[in-house]
């Protein structure tokens, strides 16, 4: 964990609420693909965890969805503004059990976390496939991204309106591959839990008091015992999940 | 002895920062960015006799100024702290720590300390009576005089190391508390714990926090800190320990004047995590601002 200052080199809106932010910065504590950062707002008490898209040579890659005061906050920042990030939270995706023919899941926000990871994948040889999973059309974004990396991209949208119609796991059903990792809403994640024909990795969200394992704040119990969202996850393995419900 | 230093129920501390129970966990997160030997001495995550999980997620609310919090007291038990917590704790901290304790019975408590007791590392028991997250339990204890004196007394029984209590501000009257616990050999106070608070999303139209109530920290409650502070230093003779929002070395110099001898921080370390050794290195300074030549001077200052 480091706790730095991050210059904004640029920050724009991919579609109607998501944003892209590149910050130049010290990236040094980011390890793994799947590690988040949190982010110290003006006139907000507690940080604001957003998943890492991409880091490479100082460059510090966010892409967030406007969800309240924190992101809102955000999206109004220029070029040239600075914000105080703890860098280097979470364990982040094991790329060791990919196997051959990782196939990687995104439904919407959970998407970015993704991007590092298939490039990581990706260098290492592996035949990468990514399926995004939006609920309409205008909401799409990184796509191209992906594609750009030497992934083959599957898009599905509930309303049918771009790719295939349904959700990533009507997609998943037809992919032919060896281990998984996924981000995205809770729903999502439990329907791939289900229907998944091998094991993988999954990444949570929580509400965070710290973000690096102090306050207790996000807590989950799993089959090895009690973890720590921020902490011991986000990234869960599939063998240690117990859904709450 | 140094500027900074203070002497808590007959302990010198270099300094009178201490880290606040549940906002340090045990320790070693923080020694991974900081030498946390620069501190006075931190108190470690409440414990309790039996491994507990806690509440269910959420716990943690956004507040202007300050944040919610309902973990109810997540902890491995007071044999895996022995165990296993307190050998990784040694191995980044020289000093003795404060062990923060809590129960749902007075056996409990009495049990908890008793084996705590016989720890080289523990230098003083910081019982709380003041929990506002668990049901029938912890604040119980800490808002009836009568049962935070009995809580006391069985503590004093089993050990022989100092026993700071840990007091609610959710009460009338916080002063005839502080008094029953004295009078029962409490060797300090320490105040004050979180205040019940609730937030409600709206567009859930729910309760944020699944425990719907909490415990309420951050800058937003440290009037309420320097105003009881001030209240029961004036009430007893044995030493207090100020908590509640405190953020800077203004904030540590400001409760010292009220009446701490001692001043833990809490919230603000989960949003900065350097902030107590950042206050340590800024107090010479904002003494000499202030004229200040030594910290225990000022303890109780302001009359």
């Amino acid at each position: 964990m480091r706790e730095s200052i991050f210059k904004i080199i640029e920050n724009a809106p991919l579609t109607e609420t998501v944003f892209k932010m590149k910050l130049q910065g010290d990236v040094s504590d980011i390890t793994s693909s799947g590690q988040f950062v949190n982010i110290k707002l003006d006139g907000l008490y507690l940080r604001r965890p957003i998943s890492v898209c991409d880091s490479e040579d100082g460059v510090l890659t966010l892409i967030y969805k406007v969800v309240g005061k924190g992101t809102e906050q955000m999206s109004e920042m220029i070029a040239g503004e600075e914000l105080n990030i703890l860098t280097g939270l979470g364990n982040g995706y094991d790329l060791s059990l990919a196997g051959d023919k990782p196939l990687l899941l995104g439904g919407g926000v959970g998407v970015p976390p993704l991007y590092m990871l298939c490039k990581k994948l990706i260098a290492e040889g592996k035949k990468v496939s990514v399926v995004l999973g939006f609920n309409t059309k205008d909401e799409i974004f990184c796509e191209e991204d992906f594609k750009a990396l030497g992934a083959e991209v599957f898009v599905t949208t509930v309303d049918g309106s771009y790719g295939i119609k349904g959700f990533v796991t009507d997609a998943m059903k037809e992919i032919d591959y060896t281990y998984f990792y996924t981000c995205g809403p809770e729903p999502m994640l439990k329907a791939i839990f289900k229907v998944s024909a091998t094991s993988g990795q999954f990444s949570f969200e929580e509400r965070m008091g710290c973000g690096f394992g102090a306050c207790m704040g996000c807590s989950c119990k799993t089959v090895t015992g009690y973890k720590r969202i921020c902490k011991d996850g986000p990234v869960l393995k599939k063998e240690e999940i117990l859904w709450a419900d | 002895m140094g500027r900074l230093s203070v002497n808590l129920c007959g302990t010198e501390l270099d300094n009178p920062i201490i880290p606040a129970s549940g906002t340090f966990g045990y320790g070693y997160e923080f020694a991974e960015i900081y030498d946390i030997n620069c501190l006075g001495t931190f108190s470690f995550k409440g414990t309790t006799k039996d491994a507990r999980f806690g509440n269910p997620t959420p716990r943690i609310a956004e507040c202007t100024a300050g944040m919610i919090n309902a973990v109810g007291l997540q902890n491995p038990g007071v044999e895996k702290v022995i165990s296993e917590e307190l050998p990784k704790l040694k191995k980044c901290f020289d000093k003795k720590v404060m062990a923060n304790v809590s129960g749902f019975a007075i056996e409990d408590y009495a049990y908890t300390c008793e084996k705590l007791d016989k720890e080289e590392q523990v230098g003083w028991l910081e019982v709380n009576v003041s929990c506002p997250n668990v049901h029938g339990g912890g604040m119980s204890f800490g808002t009836d005089p009568k049962a935070a004196a009995e809580v006391t007394a069985a503590v004093k029984a089993v050990t022989k190391k100092p026993v700071i209590i840990k007091l609610s501000p959710n009460v009338t009257d916080i002063v005839a508390i502080a008094k029953e616990c004295e009078s029962a050999g409490a060797d300090g106070i320490s105040l004050i714990n979180t205040l019940l608070g609730m937030r409600i999303d709206l567009k859930t139209k729910k309760p944020v926090i699944a425990n719907k109530m909490g415990g309420f920290s951050g800058s937003a409650i440290f009037p309420v800190a320097v105003r009881m502070v001030y209240q029961v230093a004036n009430a007893v003779n044995i030493p207090v320990v100020g908590m509640g929002g405190v953020s800077s070395a203004e904030d540590v110099i400001e409760l010292m004047l009220a009446g701490a001898t001692a001043v833990e921080v809490g919230a603000a370390n989960l949003i900065d995590p350097c902030i107590c050794r950042d206050i340590i290195n800024d107090l010479p300074k904002v003494m000499g601002k202030y004229g200040i030549e030594n910290l225990s001077d000022i303890i109780g200052g302001a009359k």
